[in-house]
């Protein structure tokens, strides 16, 4: 479905004697449009599960979505022509999705409506997509400034230390009536610097430094700044008591580590450090303690006599949905409590969707990460390569350590689903992650064209 | 670096795979388990989300739902709740269900398999059918007139058609409204609290519930037990029986009420209810026999159900022969609920037959189509056809000119005996007065009702405690009920 403009545009430019690659923005545009009927299908059906009658919102929330989408695809037409046409479809799609199961458990709950906020969030995600997409010309550029990145990120990580702590965990800061975490927008900024440290230090890391036992180990100049950094980002994090970031965080260094030197190692050093770390984090700190029992023993709460708690409540929603689900709108996913729109999302779609839909929305992740991987396979220059796999590690690992944890497959960290759970900082930074995504495969995909990016 | 990206991708890939075969085993290996933990509300909220079947009195449902737009959304509501607290029970979501709201809570909620029109498909849907309803065999006129009779005293009134065993009547007094306890709030909890606590003790159904000791009433028991055994040939032949009559191998002696009872023929000593020409009576046709009788009219039978359980009448089969003296006039061990009595006239009435009592005439859908019939309920012969004819000329005589005058109808003939139970160390307490009979109009060529009413009234003065004064007026209003205008 390419648009005929685009071809004629195409055809009169005079084409490279190199091989020439596809741009496939109609593509993109079909499947965005796809994604917004899908979403705005979802909507519906909500309204027809509960009362009977399409909900009288559902043209202005497919016109918005809609709206939002076309203009993120403008900005990549304009400005990245050759990215990969599958990041933004699924963005929207995800979206769009994570929006109708919001606005679906807002019927649970009549005081507390979170699919507004989350609708004005999505659209300053949307809004910094296309920012990023429209300024950052090439992704390169991220590399000169790495360590205000650095900077920026142990700041923002440091900054909930001054706000009073809520449910348990000191990572939000309270402004003016909206909540934001800052840890969630660290994760991109850490990153880049890990990308552009781990670019500029490779064969330092890999040859370097003294051997000890079958271990290559570099020397502490090259391989101390960057194990400070981490450190620090972690133990911010111990002390916050955000599991879930922490975990991402040494995950994403550990991938990175062995990407850029190839050292299999360094897995080994990591596992062994995140075991010391598990166990003593484990035995110290009640709270996972109480994570990890819950984990081990999901219905001792039920045979104390106490009620389900919210692990064995997510399970039985899950298992409530079967293969096929119960519908959109018909489940009774709220049972969970407080944590329904946040965290545990996944359960909603689990119970309503079923397995299939899981298996789809899975997929769909999978498919954003494998993009993204693929992107940073396909450039040549180290940097971008480290980038690309780091913020596709970042979802990967993010959805395994959140989805893994509602289905009872791993302890549970509170962690935001991207794109689908409640949460501004969250819907923000995955655009931004999903933006520089479609900057780093649009140089990639570029360079192809027998012309190197700008 | 490109091969390590690979790897790093087949990682991800990995920990893909796992995520999805964890889903599979949550959502489909052992969602069983999960669906069936106690602690899962689900189940508990499908069967709150559509409004439960009725109970169903004649045409007219005597129940309803109430839409309370709660997550346990529907909540059973009562027409009436007092009168026919006995039969519907209470289905509460707090304090689950009880008597026939228990027993047809399959069909009234929506879950037994036979309301599904094709096997498995609620299974596979998750959904249920819509709610069944189930019809009683109650007289709403009968029933009506039996709560008006016992006026907040505390007491019972159970009646039957002896031709099929059609429940007509079932009143326990004082009642109580059941749909107080409808729901699952802080009403819901005082309201539980408050019945359970209350020294009337309302939510004792004393028509299936409660057994008393029948009094002179169980002397249609004695007397069914002497005419079958031959022991009494003629209704008016004098017996040889003293007055007072001293218990066997006891100093005890056992006196009357009324005069006139030294030798009385069986016809008079029922129709002024002798207790020494009973007595005697129970120990000159044994214990073998007299237990036999019994058991034929449904003492000591704990399955019988209507379909709720009743709670079993008693007749020690283990005594003595001076304790067999007092279980033949209703005394020692001997115990009976109301519709245990109301059977013993039934099975007078309709020639020595007895019928299990039941409640349910059938089961609908929703939309009125019969799931279920009442079908063939079983038949026992109690006694032999002409010692039921003989009571029932007895029980007669007691009505026309004995202690149970005023349980006359015009233009029926009726039945009936009185009793007046002692009870309590000493017989300190209030007596118990009975009446128990049946009732034949004059165009009809068969007994229509059979009643027994028990009136337990500690305010009154104990003088005025009796079967004939207390109790008879009652049943006539309920026979007359049943008989119309």
């Amino acid at each position: 479905m390419t648009k005929a403009g685009t071809t004629v545009a195409a055809a009169q430019t005079p084409a490279p004697a190199v091989r020439r690659l596809p741009r496939r923005r109609g593509v993109e545009l079909a499947l965005i449009v796809l994604a917004v009927l899908l979403s705005v299908y979802g909507y519906c059906a909500v309204g027809l599960a509960r009362t009977g009658t399409v909900p009288p919102g559902a043209v202005g929330y497919g016109a918005g979505l809609g709206v939002l989408a076309l203009l993120a695809h403008m900005a990549v037409r304009i400005r990245a022509p050759y990215a990969d046409p599958l990041f933004l479809p699924i963005a929207v799609l995800l979206n769009g999705l994570g929006l109708v199961l919001i606005y679906r458990l807002d019927r649970e709950t009549p005081n507390d409506q979170a699919a507004p906020a989350q609708l004005v969030w999505s659209t300053l995600g949307v809004g910094l997509f296309i920012a990023v997409v429209l300024v950052l010309r090439d992704h390169r550029l991220l590399q000169r400034y790495a360590y205000v990145c650095v900077a920026a990120a142990l700041g923002l990580l440091a900054l909930p230390i001054l706000f009073p702590a809520v449910n348990g965990a000191r990572i939000w800061i309270r402004l003016a009536g909206f909540s934001i975490q800052p840890g969630e927008f660290a994760k991109v900024l850490l990153a880049v610097f890990f990308a552009a440290y781990l670019a500029a230090n490779r064969n330092a890391l890999a040859y370097a430094g003294r051997r000890l036992w079958w271990l290559q180990f570099p020397t502490g100049r090259v391989l101390g700044p960057i194990v400070t950094i981490w450190l620090l980002s972690v133990g911010v994090l111990v002390l916050e008591r955000d599991l879930g970031t922490s975990l991402l965080f040494f995950g994403l260094f550990v991938v990175l580590l062995y990407v850029a030197t190839g050292r299999t190692g360094w897995i080994a050093v990591g596992l062994l450090l995140a075991m010391l770390g598990a166990v003593a984090v484990g035995r110290l700190e009640p709270h996972v303690n109480q994570r990890i029992e819950d984990w081990l023993h999901p219905f001792a709460t039920i045979e104390a006599g106490q009620g389900p708690n919210q692990l064995s409540q997510s399970l039985f929603a899950f298992a409530a949905g079967g293969v096929l689900g119960t519908g959109l709108g018909l489940g009774h996913s709220i049972l969970i409590g407080f944590a329904a729109k946040s965290d545990f999302i996944l359960a909603t779609a689990g119970e309503e969707l079923g397995l299939a839909g899981l298996a789809a929305i899975f997929l769909l992740y999978a498919l954003l990460v494998e993009r993204g991987y693929r992107a940073g396979l396909a450039l040549r220059e180290p940097f971008g390569r480290l980038l690309a796999v780091g913020l596709a590690s970042i979802l990967a690992l993010q959805v395994f350590v959140i989805g893994g944890g509602v289905t009872g497959l791993i302890p549970l960290t509170g962690m935001a689903m991207p794109f689908l759970a409640q949460g501004g900082s969250s819907v923000v930074t995955n655009w931004a992650i999903v933006a520089l995504l479609i900057r780093v495969s649009d140089s990639a995909r570029h360079q192809y064209d027998g012309q190197e990016a700008p | 670096m490109a091969r390590y990206i690979r790897h790093a991708c087949a990682f991800c890939a990995l920990l893909l795979a796992a995520l999805l075969a964890n889903a599979a085993r949550v959502q489909v290996v052992q969602s069983r388990l999960y669906d069936d933990n106690p602690a899962n509300r689900r189940a508990t909220i499908a069967r709150y989300g559509q409004p439960r079947g009725d109970i169903l009195v004649g045409d007219e449902p005597v129940t309803g739902s109430v839409d309370t737009g709660e997550q346990l959304r529907f909540e059973r509501s009562y027409r009436n709740g007092p009168l026919y607290a006995p039969v519907t029970g209470f289905a509460s979501q707090a304090y689950g269900t009880t008597f026939l709201e228990h027993a047809g809570d399959g069909v009234l909620s929506g879950t037994d398999p036979v309301l599904s029109p094709l096997p498995l498909w609620n299974d596979m849907t998750h959904r249920l059918s819509p709610a069944g309803n189930v019809v009683t065999t109650l007289n709403r006129a009968a029933q009506q007139a039996a709560y008006r009779g016992l006026a907040g005293r505390k007491g019972a009134v159970a009646a039957i058609e002896p031709a099929t065993g059609r429940i007509l009547a079932l009143v326990s007094s004082p009642s109580y409204d059941p749909g107080e306890l409808s729901g699952n709030g802080e009403a819901v909890t005082s309201a539980w609290a408050r019945l359970n606590h209350d020294p009337e003790k309302p939510m004792l159904n004393r028509a299936v519930r409660q057994t008393y000791p029948p009094g002179s009433t169980f002397k249609v028991v004695t007397a069914a037990a002497a005419l079958d055994a031959g022991v009494v040939t003629d209704l008016d032949a004098r017996t040889d029986s003293p007055d007072p009559y001293r218990l066997p191998g006891t100093t005890t002696r056992l006196t009357n009420e009324a005069d006139d009872c030294r030798d009385a023929s069986l016809r008079s000593a029922f129709e002024w209810s002798c207790n020494t020409v009973f007595a005697k009576l129970g120990v000159d046709v044994g214990v073998r026999d007299m237990s036999a009788t019994a058991r034929a009219f449904g003492f000591n039978d704990t399955r019988l159900r209507i379909p709720y359980s009743v709670a079993p009448s008693t007749f020690d089969p283990r005594v003595d022969r001076a304790q067999l003296a007092l279980s033949s006039i209703g005394q020692f061990n001997t115990r009976a609920t109301p519709l245990q009595m109301a059977m013993v006239a039934a099975a007078v009435a309709d020639r020595g037959q007895l019928r299990s009592p039941y409640l349910v005439e059938r089961t609908t859908r929703h939309n009125g189509e019969t799931i279920a019939g009442s079908g063939a309920h079983p038949v026992r012969q109690v006694m032999n056809p002409s010692t039921a004819t003989r009571l029932k000329e007895l029980m007669t005589d007691v009505v026309r000119e004995g202690t149970g005058k005023r349980a006359a109808i015009p233009g029926a003939l009726v039945g009936g005996k009185t009793g007046t139970a002692q009870h309590g160390v000493g017989n300190s307490g209030a007596p118990y007065a009975w009446f128990v009979s049946w009732a034949q109009a004059d165009n009809s060529l068969e007994p229509q009702v059979a009643v027994a009413v028990v009136v337990e009234d500690a305010s009154a003065n104990r003088g005025e405690i009796s079967g004939g004064g207390n109790a008879a007026p009652i049943a006539r209003d309920v026979m007359r009920a049943v008989l119309g205008p």
